[in-house]
């Protein structure tokens, strides 16, 4: 079913663990309230993608040149649709809207599966996983690998609005507890995640926490387990031109190996150390002698 | 109205892909645009890039740099904005750690070094001395000259002199000056490379663009202005190199701007470049440096040329 071809398809040399190109075969295309999905036919890249890994899309229309990157939702490996790679996104430019209008038997052009995954933990932990927005769809997928190690799994997800909370239902069939928050109180608690993740962590004993969303959103996850003494893995987001590690465009300060790096979302990232992250210079300078105004790629 | 007149059939695998930049001769002319090609290991993982005709690593300095802070890089049309500020581990740990890998699988080295001083750049040359897989330096002297006013060294005739001269002084290697198109008088400052020593030029750097969120009102990009890469910028690669060729025919030229199709290598060839660098276009597909080098032959058959030399300052006026 995967249009693949030898000049087309898989990468002249990929190897377990290493990304693919391939272009690939819409099979489905759905919305799911404010959301849309696109599920992909790519054998390649399902059968070694992990939870917190991402694909970069190609797209058209509109000027567009760069591929869009997205987290892996799910992957399927065996079934009616084995081989595939469903991805959610938000509508916010031409090239989402592009992705928006692909049907059933279009081709997409696909890289993948990028960047460091969430780490699973060794010991039997209590697992909280925190979503905003189509942050929770990665952490879903992560929310069934930990069910599957027998771990217990407790979800926050927040929204600015009910509708905007994706696939509640799938989250309750994922995890043991699960609150939700919205901006508007239109749904569970009136405010953000941040508000209960206290609350949620008094009442078991989390020894891991997981958080994908807003970048502040992130940062504020990460300071209560830091304060808690609790392990906490973020899947970031930064502006991305290349997804493979070579543009140095979508870096984030982190604090690695006794000294501050800009490190790579797509490549060191996009699964890291929350307590790690230097929440606070994220978009302020740090080279005191840099020159104010750089041609230079 | 002139037509290109018929030629013999030629098979793709009787084409001659090899080019001479003056004394260097390369595979083919393939080559990696600075700072859009990581380590070389990164794009590795895709394809065998020994294929290439050379890889020109990012930009590095003497000493390490953080770079700009995010967002770095902003989408324009058909093109993007950067300002990554010249993030790199430094010249000392590029030595240790990205040197022998690329040693080890005997790739082509062209090193790319930018320098805030013109004694900075002859200390980087030094360092490069008689190492083993560098095949040439790539002098990135569209960078603030600290020392006048921040002024860019490719912008004056006399700077783009000075630091040249002092790479040149330094390396044991042919040195390329890669200019900046932001300039009155491209071919004057290329001229200014080679009485400074300069091998032969890479035309061009990105242009300095700005790009403003409406909504927020404030610069897409953290450093406010950024360079501008992409097919926006092909056509003003393609002028660059051919004012360049026109003015200094025997000069050695690789070309870079936008390339993204075999037309477009083909293109910067017609235009005067013996070498052509693939850089955003790399962003978009992390193969297309290899699916060049497999497509050209086959382009140069089917138009019955025997030799990528055949095509090198070709354009009919």
């Amino acid at each position: 079913m995967a249009v693949v071809t030898r000049s087309e398809g898989p990468s002249p040399r990929a190897r377990r663990g290493e990304p693919v190109r391939a272009l690939c075969e819409v099979l489905t295309y759905r919305k799911t309230g404010v959301y849309h999905s696109l599920t992909l036919v790519a054998p390649e890249v399902a059968a070694q993608a992990k939870p917190g890994q991402f694909v970069s899309l190609g797209v058209e229309g509109g000027g567009t040149l760069l591929r869009r990157p997205f987290s892996i939702y799910a992957v399927s490996r065996g079934g009616p649709a084995a081989g595939t790679v469903e991805v959610v996104f938000e509508v916010n430019g031409p090239g989402t809207e592009w992705l928006a209008t692909r049907t059933k038997h279009d081709v997409v052009d696909i890289v993948g599966p990028l960047g460091r995954s969430f780490p699973i933990p060794q010991q039997r932990v209590s697992c909280l996983l925190v979503g905003g927005g189509y942050g929770v769809a990665p952490l879903l997928f992560l929310a069934s690998a930990l069910q599957k190690q027998g771990l217990r799994v407790d979800m926050i997800i927040g929204a600015a609005t009910a509708e905007r909370i994706f696939n509640p239902i799938e989250a309750k069939r994922l995890s043991a507890g699960t609150y939700f928050t919205t901006e508007d109180g239109s749904s569970g608690v009136k405010g953000r995640v941040t508000d209960v993740v206290d609350q949620v962590m008094d009442a078991g004993q989390i020894g891991v926490v997981y958080a994908c969303g807003p970048m502040p959103m992130l940062a504020a996850v990460a300071r209560i387990a830091a304060r808690r003494r609790v392990p906490v893995q973020v899947g970031v987001e930064e502006a991305m031109a290349c997804g493979v590690g070579v543009c140095w465009t979508c870096v984030v300060p982190y604090w690695s190996g006794g000294e501050v790096r800009n490190v790579r979302a797509c490549v060191e990232g996009p699964c890291l150390s929350g307590t790690r992250v230097l929440w606070d210079q994220i978009g302020v300078r740090t080279d005191a002698d840099g020159p104010p105004e750089e041609a230079a790629p | 109205m002139t037509t290109v007149e018929q030629r013999p059939a030629v098979r793709p695998d009787q084409v001659d892909l090899s080019v001479d930049l003056g004394l260097l001769r390369l595979a083919n002319p393939i080559v990696t645009a600075s700072g859009c090609f990581g380590s070389g290991r990164e794009i590795d993982q895709f394809f065998d890039i020994t294929a290439l005709g050379a890889v020109v690593c990012k930009s590095i300095t003497l000493e390490p740099r953080l770079g700009m802070p995010t967002p770095r890089m902003a989408e324009t049309a058909s093109g993007m904005l950067n300002a990554i500020g010249l993030q790199n581990i430094g010249i000392d740990r590029w030595l240790e750690e990205d040197l022998p890998w690329l040693q080890a699988r005997d790739v082509p080295t062209i090193v790319s070094i930018a320098g805030e001083t013109v004694a900075e750049y002859r200390m980087l040359a030094e360092r490069l001395r008689g190492r083993a897989g560098i095949i040439a330096i790539e002098a990135n002297i569209s960078c603030p000259n600290v020392e006048d006013r921040d002024t860019v060294f490719a912008c004056s005739p006399d700077a783009t002199h000075a630091a040249i001269q002092a790479v040149t002084r330094g390396a044991t290697v042919p040195v390329f000056a890669k200019l900046t198109p932001d300039v009155a008088d491209i071919a004057a400052i290329a001229d200014s490379a080679r009485a400074g020593g300069a091998a032969g030029v890479s035309l061009i750097n990105t242009l300095l663009g700005m790009a403003i969120d409406v909504e927020t009102r404030r610069p897409r990009l953290a450093a406010v202005t950024g360079g501008l890469s992409g097919p926006a910028v092909k056509p003003v690669a393609v002028r660059a190199i051919h004012q360049v060729h026109r003015a200094l025919p025997t000069f050695p030229i690789i070309g870079m701007g936008g390339v993204r199709s075999v037309a477009d290598v083909v293109e910067f060839l017609l235009a005067g470049a013996s070498a052509v660098g693939v850089g955003t276009a790399t962003f978009v597909n992390p193969l297309i440096t290899h699916e060049f080098v497999e497509a050209l032959p086959r382009w140069l058959a089917a138009h019955g040329y025997g030799s990528v030399r055949e095509l090198i300052g070709a354009v009919q006026l």
